[in-house]
């Protein structure tokens, strides 16, 4: 199986709603407690503010409003997890996030339409390893500005 | 390649030469008749070929040989500089600036350089001089005709002055062996003979050409001695792989003494613009040559002040900068424990280091300051061949060209200059024939000019030409929805001019290639507000225009007022703040639509941060604390709870994430580690 072990990639696993997400561990910069958030105003809602980051500005998501999904109190689980893509720097707010598993890229497949009460627009796949199901999340879908002005254009609406 | 780690160097020495050989080209177009500075620039375009030859770029190597032969029929006088030949230099000059663009870009430094090549020969060829093959015929046709050597005004009157003190004047022809090997070997072992009894006033080919042994098998110089003719004849032979050697008296009619006056006051006044060395009036060979050695002088002390400084790397001041961002941060933060504490002793080291760390800041933003001459540098040439284009005569001035400015403003001020100079020269200054209609000098001024005042650098751009036509301005406004009719009847000079930085804006009656279609103007003005400055014009009609820049000294460390709403904290630049100051709550009056208050005999519109912001906070208090934050002669008071204080606080971006917030120009990271958004107060008043 050296073929398998040639096509595997290491994803970082997370909790949302009691459902488990992830994300390649090459699009993570780390992972954070969450510390004093600083509201930026006039900005959509799903954007919770900015965080020093070892003295670097970096915006915060939370991911579950980006979701669509009800918001949830900060607990001692809650994480940020700093992700990277097109050489953005942004943290997602997330439940909890605990596990690394390696995932084999032919495991992957599409995501199914419906999935219940989550966007499935944000999902680029999902992946089975054992009984635990994972989603694979589209940063590029949830770091996108393009939505980020829809929503805007909704809250002003 | 293992080339690879002088490529930098190579790339900034020659963009450098290549400054130098566009500033004394357009010097040398205005005094044509000035030797010293073909010399000049012959010797950076030697230096270019040098560096470009060991560097492995041949076109560089070749385009600049042609170049270089060219100044050298121009040095020698066989050349008349015309307009003609002006603009082929700058031709090849502009080749040469693509070729090192592209090495710069990672490129291989390769372009087909042949049009202007053959253009540059053609110069040549009109009057012979030694391009490689010409050069060799020239050389072959020597071993007949001695005689070949050509000297101009200078070298005859040195000649004919040591012709009176008593010298020997010879021209000595040289023939190695065929088989010779080491030629520039050998023709060295001949100028070193021949300088023990002597001096060599001149050789053919040129003794740079000899050493890259780039000659056949001859080479003539021009000698004075006191020896005789079978002396230094027999001293030659002796030298192995001499093959021949014919030596002739030099006889050189006399000089018309008008020609070699002229010369040598402008070597003079070449020199003595840089030393005070130069005090003679007569001519003689001596002094010609003594000033010769004060001009070596000159640029051996510039070298030496050169040598005081050293190359950084720009990414290693960067470095720096960021690291002491971060000191600056934790003293913010030591700061605020040492005031919690108490402790009189940490009171005094944190105190000290403050001050400290002040000095290390200068010195920081110090390092990071680069003369405007960087940008003012390209401006001369663009003006030149604007005008030239646009069949406009223009004289362009530049002062204060050694203003210092951060580096990241420079980098960004450049496109809106360029923009700013093209529309002076395009709108601004009209055709030679319409001046002369108006009554004004054919060429039209346009000043350039950079100065220091308080924390800011004013960059202003003036011309004298036909200025701002307001009804053209207002006709055009009105046409394209900028202003309604109504509005623009009671709009200021001020405000009338200030519409041509509206988007979508364009008064040239023809478009031209050169300022664009109007798409600009308002570019201009978001790229200088972004580098947190001003612009303003003021102008009159018929008489010209002058744009002023307004730019901060630094943008990274700025002083701000911290300020509270609600829980939450905001810093105000201090450069927009005009005063901060607490009313009761009865003083706000209420107009039309908005509160205002009564600032000194003016109504001042009031901005209630709290809304702005969407903060959640009621208030209840009699008092109100309001920031009177202006832009350019607008004013807003900015309603915030409370007061913190002054800090030097370090400006960061919010990321690519986010941008365009409305309001926000950055955030800044506090002694306590958390983040404060900047207030954009430009952004607050209409």
């Amino acid at each position: 199986m050296a073929n398998s072990v040639f096509n595997e990639q290491k994803v970082i696993v997370f909790q949302l709603q009691d459902k488990e997400y992830g994300v390649f561990v090459q699009n993570v910069k780390s992972i954070e407690k969450v510390d004093h958030i600083t509201r930026v105003p006039k900005t959509a809602d799903y954007i919770k503010g900015v965080i020093n980051l070892r003295g670097v500005v970096t915006p915060i998501i939370d991911l579950r409003k980006r979701l669509n999904m009800p918001e949830k109190e900060i607990t001692d689980q809650t994480r940020v997890i700093i992700a990277v893509q097109n050489e953005m720097e942004v943290g997602l707010i997330v439940d909890s996030a605990n596990d690394v598993v390696d995932i084999s890229e032919d495991s992957i497949e599409p995501a199914p339409s419906v999935i219940e009460q989550v966007e499935t627009e944000f999902i680029k796949g999902i992946t089975k390893l054992d009984k635990r199901l994972i989603m694979l999340l589209d940063l590029e879908k949830v770091l996108s500005k393009e939505n980020q002005r829809v929503i805007e254009h909704e809250q002003v609406v | 390649m293992e080339m690879n780690q002088y490529l930098d160097i190579f790339i900034e020495e020659s963009k450098e030469h290549l400054q130098s050989c566009n500033e004394k080209l357009l010097e040398l177009e205005q005094n044509p008749d000035d030797l010293g500075i073909v010399n000049e620039i012959f010797r950076s375009a030697h230096t270019l070929k040098g560096m470009g030859a060991t560097m492995g770029f041949e076109d560089l190597a070749d385009l600049t040989h042609k170049i270089e032969n060219v100044f050298d029929a121009i040095r020698n006088q066989k050349l008349e500089v015309t307009p003609e030949i002006m603009d082929v230099l700058f031709e090849a000059l502009e080749n040469l600036e693509e070729i090192v663009l592209s090495i710069a870009d990672g490129g291989d430094g390769k372009k087909d350089v042949s049009a202007i090549v053959k253009k540059l020969q053609a110069i040549e060829s009109g009057e012979q001089i030694e391009d490689e093959t010409a050069e060799n015929e020239t050389s072959r046709e020597q071993v007949q005709d001695v005689k070949k050597l050509k000297f101009d005004e200078y070298d005859r009157t040195v000649i004919l002055q040591s012709i009176e003190q008593g010298f020997q004047v010879y021209e000595i022809n040289i023939r190695l062996r065929e088989d010779c090997i080491l030629k520039a070997a050998r023709a060295f072992m001949v100028f070193e003979l021949l300088e023990k009894h002597g001096e060599v006033v001149k050789s053919s080919p040129s003794v740079d050409l000899l050493e890259e042994e780039k000659f056949d098998n001859n080479f003539s110089v021009a000698y004075i001695t006191k020896e005789d003719k079978d002396f230094i004849r027999n001293s030659l032979l002796k030298i192995s792989e001499v093959e021949e050697v014919l030596v002739e008296k030099v006889n050189v009619e006399k000089p018309s003494t008008e020609r070699v006056q002229q010369s040598v006051s402008s070597i003079q006044s070449n020199s003595s613009q840089q030393t005070a060395a130069s005090k003679q009036t007569t001519v003689s060979s001596k002094q010609s040559r003594q000033q010769k050695d004060s001009s070596k002088d000159t640029s051996q002390k510039q070298k030496k002040n050169q040598q005081k400084t050293i190359r950084v790397n720009i990414e290693r001041l960067d470095i720096l900068m960021n690291l002491f961002e971060e000191l600056v941060i934790d003293k913010g933060r030591l700061e605020q424990i040492s005031k919690e504490l108490n402790h009189s002793e940490l009171k005094e080291t944190v105190e000290k280091m403050s001050r400290v760390s002040a000095d290390l800041q200068n010195i920081i933003l110090n390092m990071r300051m680069i003369p405007i001459e960087t940008v003012f540098n390209r401006f001369p040439r663009m003006v030149r061949n604007l005008a030239r284009d646009l069949n406009k005569k223009i004289n362009l001035v530049v002062t204060g060209a050694e203003t210092e400015l951060d580096r990241t403003v420079i980098d960004e001020i450049g496109d809106p200059l360029v923009h700013l100079i093209r529309n002076a020269i395009d709108h601004g200054i009209e055709t030679p024939e319409t001046r002369l209609k108006y009554g004004k000098k054919e060429e039209g001024t346009l000043r350039l000019s950079a100065y220091h005042s308080g924390n800011h650098v004013f960059i202003e751009i003036e011309d004298d030409g036909a200025g701002i036509n307001q009804k053209k301005v207002l006709q055009k406004a009105i046409e394209r929805g900028i202003v309604t009719k109504e509005a623009s009847e009671t709009l200021t000079e001020k405000q009338i001019h200030e519409l041509i930085f509206a988007s979508g804006f364009s008064t040239a009656e023809k478009i031209s290639d050169v300022s664009g279609r109007g798409v600009g103007l308002d570019v201009v003005k978001n790229t200088i507000e972004s580098l947190g400055g001003s612009i303003t014009i003021e102008s009159e009609e018929g008489k010209g225009s002058l744009f002023s820049i307004q730019l901060p000294l630094t943008l990274t460390i700025i002083s701000a007022m911290l300020i509270e709403v609600g829980n939450e904290k905001y810093g105000i630049p201090i450069s927009s703040i005009i005063e901060s100051l607490v009313i009761k709550k009865e003083d706000i009056l209420q107009t039309h639509q908005n509160k205002v208050i009564d600032y000194r005999g003016k109504i001042v519109p009031l901005v209630f941060l709290k809304e702005i912001f969407e903060v959640d906070a009621e208030d209840d208090q009699d008092y109100v604390s309001i920031v009177v934050v202006k832009k350019g002669d607008k004013m807003a008071g900015l309603v915030v709870d409370s007061f913190i204080g002054q800090q030097e606080i370090v400006l960061k971006s919010l990321g690519q994430y986010l941008t365009n917030v409305f309001a926000i120009s950055g955030a800044t990271i506090l002694g306590d580690g958390q983040v404060a958004l900047i207030v954009d107060c430009n952004a607050l008043i209409q």
